[in-house]
């Protein structure tokens, strides 16, 4: 159902190019900081590489990048896989018709949009992220792509927070991560 | 600036690519017809031969950056940087970059917004690419190109999938080259 890639030769120097920055966003946060990542051509190259190898040939025809970060890694994937690349944005950013999913944060709540006629039933779909942490944003994206009918084949993100147990708030579905970080 | 007149005449990838682009009327307000790119992302093809036409350009360039204005920047860059070997380096609003950050202001039609770059993310002497999805009165690139200047950067070129026409017939964005894949979609062109 998951599968870290500890034995892979690549791993080591994507995990080493993450940079933890303290007490951001807020005092207590450990913020997982994949911008060094993307300075460094060869690892940002193995990362995309390690979502390819898995993901091509598995008649994959959507690949939905969840705002912001997730548009960093889901197009190259897409490009590289064949799939059409789908944003899944924060309120009022995307024009014309949309869908919403509402979900709960630590304090309130927040919305993820898709445009409508993006993707059609049938449609199988991976939801991409720079990270998991509790799940909910993931959550509500799987939702967004099952309220049109699509199939979501499985969640792949660069990063997991397992003592977050995100992984248990995606309906049963597949989650892939590169590095996990405690 | 144009591609079409920069070596691309005639070029179908061109047609396609506009063609792929979707307009949506009085978005974000009354009056705008929005060139919504978000259509020819879900046109493999045309998604491809966008990035291969900037790839083509800038492979042989000697740039080691690829600076993306948040967000949509951020779907065009990073394929981009892939192919050409650079750095991908996103330019966000304020608060989102962790860490130590540079910030520029730019004045919108009503008011002033900034953008943000990691310190330390460019070097002086890089050579830099900067893109975003469209380019209307240069705003937003012009920050751009200033932080990445103040960091002593090189900026190469701005690069734009679509050009409102207020910029056809400037010479670039404060003295930089501007190079441009297609010109907005009228609402009677659309399918």
């Amino acid at each position: 159902m998951s599968a870290y890639k500890d034995n892979d030769p690549r791993i080591h120097g994507i995990k080493t190019r993450i940079r933890v920055v303290p007490n951001f966003p807020k005092p207590g946060i450990m913020f997982q900081d994949i911008t060094t990542l993307l300075l460094d051509p060869q690892a940002f190259k193995d990362t995309i590489d390690l979502f390819v190898e898995r993901y091509q040939g598995k008649n994959i025809s959507v690949v939905a990048g969840i705002e912001a970060r997730g548009f960093i890694f889901g197009p190259p994937i897409a490009l590289a896989i064949g799939a059409k690349f789908v944003p899944l944005r924060k309120p009022k950013k995307l024009p014309g018709e949309v869908i919403s999913e509402e979900y709960t944060l630590e304090y309130g709540r927040d919305c993820l949009q898709m445009h409508v006629g993006a993707v059609e039933p049938g449609d199988r779909a991976l939801v991409v992220d720079d990270l998991i942490a509790t799940g909910g944003t993931l959550c509500a994206a799987m939702n967004l792509l099952e309220r049109v009918g699509a199939q979501v084949v499985e969640c792949a993100c660069v990063i997991e927070l397992p003592d977050l147990k995100g992984r248990e708030r995606l309906h049963g579905k597949p989650l892939y991560v590169l590095v996990e970080s405690h | 600036m144009f591609a079409a007149e920069n070596g691309l005449k005639g070029d179908p990838r061109l047609q396609a690519i506009s063609r792929a682009i979707r307009v949506v009327p009085d978005f974000p307000k009354p009056g705008i017809m929005f060139q919504d790119i978000t259509t020819l992302l879900l046109d493999h093809k045309a998604f491809k031969d966008t990035v291969d036409i900037f790839v083509d350009r800038y492979r042989d360039m000697d740039v080691s950056v690829v600076a993306g204005v948040e967000a949509r920047g951020f779907m065009f860059g990073p394929a981009i940087a892939l192919a050409i070997g650079a750095k991908f380096v996103p330019l966000r609003k304020p608060r989102k970059l962790p860490g130590e950050v540079i910030s520029e202001s730019y004045v919108l039609e009503y008011g002033t917004d900034c953008l943000e770059m990691h310190v330390g993310a460019v070097e002086p002497g890089e050579r830099v690419i900067v893109i975003d999805d469209l380019v209307a009165t240069g705003g937003t690139l012009s920050a751009a190109i200033k932080l990445l200047e103040r960091v002593g950067a090189e900026v190469v070129e701005c690069a734009c999938v679509i050009g409102l026409p207020e910029v056809k017939d400037r010479c670039g964005i404060k003295g930089k080259p501007l190079y441009i894949l297609v010109e907005p979609r009228l609402l009677d062109e659309c399918c």
